[in-house]
């Protein structure tokens, strides 16, 4: 078949061909970008001879990939590596490629497009791909030498160039466009600041937590940014020399890059009459408003959408080659969208929404500070519709498949946020397959060095069947319990015992209740004494064991203040002495320092009871108290005495109570403080001081946001606002470190005591023995604790009440008058 | 491990009352401090009062059945043969005590 040789042909060449196959139709495509190539390679696989093709591309390159070009830029690239279809390619489907020539007009009833040089292309169907352009503000000195833009390989030379003579570099845009341009410039050794007009980057594709972690990674690799900054002017007489920013901010630079994003290239379009709005408007078809004409990639609109990412134009290529291979059903719908930057060992992922938008949506939020991943999920009616990921990317695609196929989520939603690999087994999750991957040599509990290996022995060896077993026999999980699942896995994958399965677990084993039918019984009984409660729930022992008396005690105690009789033997160790034992048989002693504020007297008695009982350590503690460490037994109540003396009480450092309220010391000194924190944090204390709880509690106040205090692990923790006080919850240190939940926000001092006061009682009535309120909060949820103190007034002025009324018989100093408590002496037997 | 009978002498160290039910004291005598247990039975216990674990003062811990907790890490003695419960292995002196009315005697090493 007689084929033009070579795209320098002219026109007549494709007259003669016409009539030698009248059958074939004429397409001209304007735009030798990746849409308008991508539709030519769609169109020859579904039929290569129906038309004969002509291409027009205003570069003098062959189709390149045009995303790959901050790669180029990054030096990770050449030029050559990022050609999609040589000329050879060209030749061999026929094509006809003019570069160097751009395409300046198109006449609609002669159905012909003329070019640069004159050439005149005459066509059955028209395809316009003519791409976006740069968008560029109207900025003073944009025209100055040393400014570019980033959108095509002779921006991307320019750059080159420019690094290789010049030394710092302004990037306007922090986009997805705008980082990879810092950073491709940055990894060619120059020294680059970006400029933001947003207060985060990249906040079309990622949310507020995501775009920080960013922006946090990207310092870290040198690159400067400048924030909520809109560029006022370039600057610079003969060349640049900087941007200057509306805030008076100004960057110094030798190359400055816009790239705040891109605009459809419309020019052509517009000019030949064709429907414009933002970009060439199309139908579902691909076709725009005259039937012959075509038009893919960020060019058009579509329903009001103009576009900038891949997939959905390959989406358009497909549907446009369809359409021209004569199929009349293909019809284009936008697919979802995803992101993913292109920065070497930054790994961004973003599709659909960025964050709830409706009162239905949910957001599932996993967020690992020390490993630097972030996983979000908007939810809405069980199906995913919005994902970010940063830092660990791989499970993007699969989060992207379950979006875009609109899996319901509700069996795997309890794993979800974890991944693929932990949501894709059937089911419900294998407990065992975690232990399963486990080398023997593997460390279980780290507190009492037990490898897997041990473990499965001893399970085997003496035919465990619980955790208590191998408790007892390995010790594993028997200190924190944080390894507790481990073990149960283990125990279900050696002998098919499912440790979990038998409903609640029991307070212990003198009986089979848990702590919260126990709980529900002493108070709906009214029972109000231990052996009362062990007789009629069917305590297996005549008197507990020390796992659960301590718990009883602590139960009655909340039920029936001011009536039942603490049980001193009930204690355990600490809280019967009332001061912390130590490894060795002694104790610590930690008198209380009001919000951490102290003085010289009362400097001056610590420092004298510890020269008069010789007293070996002293340490600053980590609730602003100071601890006197190695205090014998028999000497405690004299070292009361002398504290009492100097007006200081017991710290309840030893107690499942309240321990300490931590201050920094607020607007009273701080420059930066907003609130008196100090007289807040004393205010608090003064309420909460010796009330007892299911675990100790701690609290803080912080004076700004700055949070020195710390406010945000602690279980009850208020950080001062400009406006007042914000009030967060069940936050602890610990084995298992948990950030406070935001409860709600007050503006007054009177308000912060109310809810504290009543977020404590509802702690105190409803946890379980031992668990702190992190556990606790999240086993209710922070709804139900919202329901409760926040959006119910009258129930939280009812805790508060319980609380203050349970105080007034707890507020007794524990240390004063046991100089006459015999049990800390010792016998000395009459010779 | 009781000792040798005959070379002790039973010497009054409290009566019942100084003791608080499933509760203790602790005597200093010449061999070291002996912790006394007083169970919810009334039963009277003596024990050196160290833990064949890490040497935690039992004295301190909680008395249940006629078992004391040690206070450092939760072994549980048996307070008639100062054995430690299963899986635990250790073993704690036990000295011997006589009850005479409320008067507790022990026979301490000479």
């Amino acid at each position: 078949m007689v084929r033009p040789p070579h795209h320098h042909a002219a026109i007549w060449t494709f007259k003669r061909m016409n009539m030698l196959s009248p059958q074939r139709q004429r397409l001209v495509v304007i735009g030798n970008g990746m849409a308008g190539m991508r539709t030519v390679a769609e169109l020859l696989a579904r039929t290569p001879h129906r038309y004969d093709i002509t291409v027009f591309g205003a570069e003098p390159h062959p189709n390149y990939d045009r995303i790959a070009l901050s790669s180029v830029l990054a030096g990770e690239k050449t030029l050559d590596e990022i050609v999609i279809n040589s000329r050879a390619w060209y030749d061999e489907n026929n094509i006809r490629l003019i570069t160097s020539d751009a395409a300046v007009s198109i006449d609609r009833l002669a159905r012909t497009v003329t070019s640069a040089s004159g050439l005149v292309a005459p066509y059955d169907k028209l395809l316009l791909a003519t791409g976006s352009k740069p968008l560029v503000p109207p900025l003073p000195g944009l025209t100055l030498p040393g400014v570019c833009t980033f959108r095509d390989i002779a921006d991307v030379n320019q750059m080159i160039t420019a690094s290789e003579t010049q030394k710092r570099a302004v990037v306007i845009g922090g986009g997805l466009l705008g980082l990879e341009a810092a950073w491709g410039l940055k990894r060619r050794g120059m020294s680059v600041a970006v400029v933001h007009l947003m207060p985060t980057l990249m906040e079309r594709q990622l949310d507020v937590a995501a775009g920080t972690l960013l922006q946090r990674d990207l310092d870290e690799r040198g690159i400067a940014f400048f924030t909520n900054g809109q560029t006022e002017e370039i600057t610079g007489t003969e060349r640049a020399t900087g941007v200057k920013l509306s805030d008076g901010r100004e960057v110094p630079a030798d190359i400055v890059v816009v790239a705040i994003g891109i605009r459809p290239n419309v020019d052509l379009g517009r000019a030949c009459g064709l429907e414009v709005n933002r970009g060439i408007v199309v139908g579902d078809d691909m076709a725009t408003a005259d039937p012959s004409i075509y038009a893919v990639g960020e060019c058009i609109e579509h329903r009001g959408q103009v576009f900038g990412l891949v997939l959905p134009i390959w989406e358009q290529a497909k549907v446009c080659a369809a359409r021209l291979a004569g199929d009349e059903e293909a019809c284009y719908v936008t697919p979802p969208l995803s992101t993913k930057l292109k920065i070497t060992g930054i790994d961004v992922f973003s599709a659909g929404a960025l964050s709830a938008a409706a009162e239905e949506d949910e957001e599932l939020i996993y967020q690992d500070r020390k490993r630097g991943t972030y996983r979000k999920l908007v939810l809405r009616d069980n199906r995913i519709v919005g994902t970010v990921l940063y830092g660990e990317v791989k499970d993007g695609p699969w989060y992207f498949q379950q979006m875009r196929d609109g899996a319901d989520i509700e069996a795997i939603r309890d794993r979800l946020i974890l991944g693929e690999a932990a949501a894709s087994l059937t089911g419900t999750v294998d407990p065992t397959a975690k232990v399963k991957a486990l080398a023997d040599s593997a460390e279980i509990c780290g507190c009492n060095g037990v490898c897997k290996g041990t473990i499965t022995a001893a399970i085997n060896d003496l035919k465990l069947t619980t955790l208590d077993g191998v408790r007892a026999h390995t010790k594993a999980s028997a200190s924190c319990g944080s390894c507790t699942p481990l073990v149960e896995g283990l125990l279900l994958l050696t002998t098919g015992v499912d440790a979990k399965a038998a409903g609640p677990k029991p307070m212990c084993k003198c009986t089979s209740h848990g702590h919260a039918f126990v709980r529900k019984a002493i108070v709906a009984e009214g029972m109000k004494t231990i052996p009362e409660v062990m007789h009629r729930l069917g305590w297996l022992r005549p008197d507990g064991c020390h796992s659960c008396r301590p718990a009883l005690n602590y139960y009655l105690l909340c039920a029936w203040p001011g009536e039942y009789v603490d049980d001193a033997q009930s204690r355990f160790v600490n809280e019967r002495n009332h001061a912390n034992i130590q490894k060795d048989g002694t104790y610590s002693v930690i008198p209380r320092m009001w919000g951490g504020q102290t003085n010289p007297r009362e400097l001056r008695a610590i420092a004298d009871v510890a020269d008069k009982f010789g007293i070996p350590e002293m340490k600053v503690t980590g609730g602003q108290r100071i601890d006197l460490l190695g205090v014998k037994r028999e000497d405690l109540p004299a070292v009361w005495a002398d504290l009492n003396a100097a007006g200081m009480v017991s710290g309840h450092a030893y107690g499942k109570a309240l321990r300490t309220v931590k201050t920094c010391v607020g607007s009273t000194w701080c420059r930066f403080g907003t609130q008196d924190s100090t007289s807040m944090g004393v205010a608090l204390e003064k309420m909460t001081w010796g009330s007892w709880h299911p675990h100790k509690v701690k609290l803080a106040v912080s004076g700004c946001p700055r949070n020195c205090a710390e406010a945000t692990i602690k279980d009850f923790g208020v950080i001062a606002v400009d406006s007042g006080w914000e009030l967060h919850i069940g936050g602890n240190g610990g084995i298992h470190l948990r950030g406070t939940d935001l409860l709600c926000k007050v503006e007054t001092p009177d308000e912060v005591l109310e809810y504290c006061g009543a977020f404590l009682q509802l702690y105190r009535e409803e946890a379980y023995y031992l668990d702190r309120t992190a556990p606790y909060v999240e086993r209710v949820g922070l709804d139900y604790v919202k329901a409760r103190v926040v959006e119910d007034a009258e129930n939280r002025r009812a805790l508060h009440a319980r609380f203050l009324h349970a105080q007034t018989f707890a507020q007794h100093d524990p240390w004063a008058a046991q100089n006459e408590n015999a049990t800390f002496k010792t016998l000395v037997p009459a010779e | 491990m009781d000792g040798n009978i005959l070379s002790n002498a039973w010497v009054e160290v409290a009566r019942l009352g100084d003791i608080p039910r499933l509760g203790s004291r602790v005597v200093a005598t010449a061999t070291g401090d002996v912790a006394l247990f007083r169970t919810g039975d009334d039963s009277v216990f003596a024990l050196d009062d160290h833990c064949p674990h890490k040497g935690g003062p039992l004295s301190q811990g909680i008395v249940h059945g006629h078992n004391v907790t040690c206070p450092l890490h939760n072994w549980v003695i048996d307070l008639s043969t100062g054995e430690a419960q299963a899986p635990d292995i250790g073993c704690v002196r036990r000295t011997p005590v006589r009850l005479e009315g409320d008067r507790i005697l022990l026979a301490l090493r000479a």
